[in-house]
């Protein structure tokens, strides 16, 4: 069992949770996941490691409630345990002799792409940041992307903090304004994250994604999480799940992660309803 | 007297139409007066023949012995000496071209059924002994063992019972390796596995579950923390796909994750959160072990219709005879001499949002014929022209094999591996190419059977035993 050691909610809908895991602190680099169960008859949940401290060995994990199991991962508290905790899986991020990087964050992936910052950051690498949330209750880690960003942009659909608009048009706005950058990584939605490649291709600026498909053992087995890549089969969770943006199959990855929606969809809602009960 | 028998006592089954929609074992077992009609079939030969057939070398004929004079705790310790999953064995085992296939009696009629009196025997000591077993004493060294699988579980067996200190390393949840997230429940179920590993850990044998050997911790770093052997057992590794257009579509699962999900994720019960696919018509693409579990798993899902798609004949097949023909016997249709040309998935031009997009809804085969045989002596199979049809499916599992993991080799210096990925070993040692470093199973050769893996954690824990001895 893997004890919760602190609990935060960023927003309604995201949290943020330490857990001990002195082995998997030990080692987990920025881009780098885990895999955990919430309980006995949990799914494996593949979450992207958000940080880690080696001293206290705890692994920070920020996580979005889309569907049943995550539903039940935010229903434990400090002080509760979780069944499973597995890592670290995955390639860490390619990092050594990048000067100067944007980073595009979106959604709950600016949870996963600040570890990348701040190690760039600490390495010496000039870091802009362009972070995009749909709207301003669903900002996250505001303080922190500043603290490890040497420019930060922060986009919302509505407008109802920072720029109005999608994330790639102050990254467009930066490329042509003269900025160099060595590479681009973008990590969140899908969708996102292909415009972000086709809007860096036209400038020949290497990009870089982080892909979250459907997974069950991560560990190079099952054969679930594969992806196009270049025109190849590969798989995520041995080699990537960071990838060079301009290879990939975004149309397939985004067909094949709608596989089982109604089925999750209808988990959840069973799920909550049982919350519910409890509650009444 | 000899039971002078022809025939062997068949093992009695669950009806098939009835075993079709549930995930009950499909084989029942012998009751105790066919076990031992059976046991007196054996001749009891001087030169064991059927010996040299076992990877493992249980000693038959004494077991046998044993069964006749109804000392069924007594057969149990002959095959324990040689065989840590006698339970497992029972069940799994290739036997009709193992011991059984060097059996005297299968010259005139057939062979004793020692896989299935393996059954009897390894079933009567899990029903009536409930006696923890003694730990031996410890020698003091410590051994580490990456991987829970057949190789593994019988290397850590062996060793256990020499008195060394072992621990066992799994990446998944739940120890058991193939056997628990690969082969289904009718056919070896959970609590079976479950119980062979609770006899180790009795033993004295650690299981240290979610810990994945290069990644958690490396090899280098297992020597570091005082194991001063290492065996690794990691199994084979990523599904091999055909390379045909579709394979990404929606409803194209690879047999390890199909199995996987069934398995070790517990969909095939009920009342499971674990999303699968319950398609209506499916086709299996391969002709092995896995295709016949991927194929009669589907069925028992609800499948209206299962085909195994295979590219050579009935011959060739490489699955067990027994296995092909419960699948024939549950009504899987057998689409021999076919192999797919692309897999067809759901488009609806006007509108692109349309949740059916991207579904499989059929599989384009063309016929084939076998043509000269090749250098492996088997006929290769070659397309006729123009007889491509298409299957209607809704679902494709494609269980054509796997290629060894890459985690272990690419975090562990020294260690050679050869063309195709398998870690290379000395073959009558399992010693790698690194010093205190074994390796067995399928992480050596590839996709093969659970008792050849079995073979190699043995040789390998003899091995370790007198490399640790002598150091």
């Amino acid at each position: 069992m893997y004890k919760i050691i602190s609990k935060r909610e960023l927003n309604p809908t995201v949290t943020m949770m330490d857990i001990e895991a002195p082995l998997v602190a030990r080692k987990a680099q920025p881009g780098q996941f885990i895999i955990l169960r919430v309980d006995e008859n949990g799914e494996r949940i593949p979450l992207t490691v958000a940080g880690c401290d080696k001293e206290k060995g705890t692994v920070k994990i920020i996580f979005q409630i889309v569907g049943a199991s995550t539903e039940l991962l935010n229903h434990k508290n400090e002080g509760d345990s979780i069944q499973d905790f597995v890592g670290p899986l995955g390639k860490a991020t390619h990092t050594e002799g990048l000067k100067k990087v944007a980073i595009v964050g979106g959604g709950v992936g600016c949870a996963i792409a600040l570890p990348v910052a701040q190690k760039l950051h600490e390495l010496g690498c000039e870091v802009h940041s362009i972070i995009g949330f749909r709207n301003k209750d669903l900002l996250i880690l505001e303080d922190e992307f500043k603290a490890a960003s040497d420019k930060l942009i922060i986009m919302t659909d509505d407008g109802s903090y920072g720029e109005k608009g999608v994330v790639t048009e102050p990254l467009k706005r930066l490329i042509e304004g003269g900025e160099q950058y060595d590479e681009v990584i973008a990590i969140g939605p899908l969708i996102m994250m292909k415009f972000v490649t086709l809007t860096t291709k036209p400038f020949g600026i290497k990009t870089i994604v982080s892909m979250n498909p459907i997974m069950i053992d991560g560990t190079g087995m099952c054969g679930g999480c594969r992806l196009t890549v270049g025109g190849k089969t590969k798989f995520a969770c041995v080699d990537g799940p960071e990838f060079d943006g301009f290879e990939v199959d975004f149309d397939e990855a985004m067909s094949r992660g709608m596989m089982y929606r109604t089925f999750e969809q209808e988990q959840r809602e069973h799920v909550c309803n049982l919350f519910k009960k409890e509650v009444q | 007297m000899p039971n002078m028998s022809l025939k062997k006592n068949p093992m009695p089954v669950q009806d098939p139409i009835e075993r079709g929609r549930n995930f009950k074992e499909v084989a029942l077992g012998y009751d105790e007066a066919t076990a031992l009609d059976e046991a007196a079939r054996c001749l009891n030969c001087k030169n064991m023949p059927c010996v040299s057939g076992c990877p493992v070398n249980v000693h038959i004929p004494a077991f046998i012995a044993k069964v006749r004079e109804l000392d069924f705790e007594g057969a149990y310790q002959v095959i324990n000496k040689s065989s840590s999953l006698p339970a497992v064995c029972g069940r799994v085992c290739p036997q009709e071209t193992q011991c059984e296939s060097k059996c005297v009696r299968g010259i005139k009629g057939e062979a004793v059924g020692i896989g299935r009196l393996e059954r009897f025997v390894a079933d009567w000591h899990n029903s009536h002994c409930t006696e923890a077993p003694q730990i031996p004493e410890q020698n003091g060294h410590k051994v580490a063992i990456v991987g829970s699988g057949p190789s593994g579980l019988t290397c850590a067996g062996d060793l256990a019972k020499l008195g060394y200190k072992v621990t066992v390393f799994e990446a998944l949840h739940l120890a058991g390796g193939v056997l628990v997230y690969g082969i289904p429940e009718f056919r070896l179920p959970k609590s079976i596995v479950q119980k062979e590993v609770d006899t180790l850990k009795a033993l004295g044998v650690d299981v240290e579950t979610n810990v994945v050997i290069g990644k958690t911790l490396t090899v280098d770093e297992l020597f570091e923390m005082g194991y001063e052997a290492v065996f690794i057992g990691s199994g084979a590794g990523l599904p091999r796909f055909i390379g045909i257009p579709g394979e990404s579509l929606k409803g194209v699962y690879s047999a390890n994750e199909f199995l996987t999900r069934s398995n070790l994720m517990k969909a095939y019960q009920s009342d499971s959160t674990t999303p699968i696919m319950h398609a209506k018509k499916v086709a299996v693409v391969g002709g092995g072990n896995v295709a016949m579990d991927a194929a009669r798993t589907a069925l028992r899902m609800g499948a209206e219709k299962v085909y195994i798609v295979y590219r050579r004949s009935l011959e060739e097949l490489p699955a067990r005879k027994e296995e092909v023909e419960h699948a024939m016997e549950e009504g899987i249709e057998f689409k021999l001499l076919n192999n797919p040309k692309k897999i067809i998935g759901f488009e609806n031009p006007d509108d692109r949002r349309d949740p059916r997009n991207g579904f499989v809804t059929g599989m384009e085969c063309i016929r084939m014929e076998l043509g000269e045989p090749d250098a492996s002596g088997r006929r290769s199979p070659v397309e006729v022209p123009g007889s491509e049809f298409v299957l209607d499916v809704d679902c494709v599992i494609i269980a054509i094999g796997t290629s060894p993991n890459p985690l272990i080799k690419s975090t562990t210096e020294g260690l050679d591996v050869n063309r195709k990925g398998g870690i290379v070993v000395e073959e009558a040692t399992g010693l790698t190419s690194r010093e205190g470093v074994y390796a067995g199973g399928d992480a050596v050769t590839g996709a093969a059977t659970v008792i050849l893996a079995m073979g190699a954690g043995k040789t390998a824990a003899k091995a370790i035993d007198e490399y640790l001895s002598d150091k």
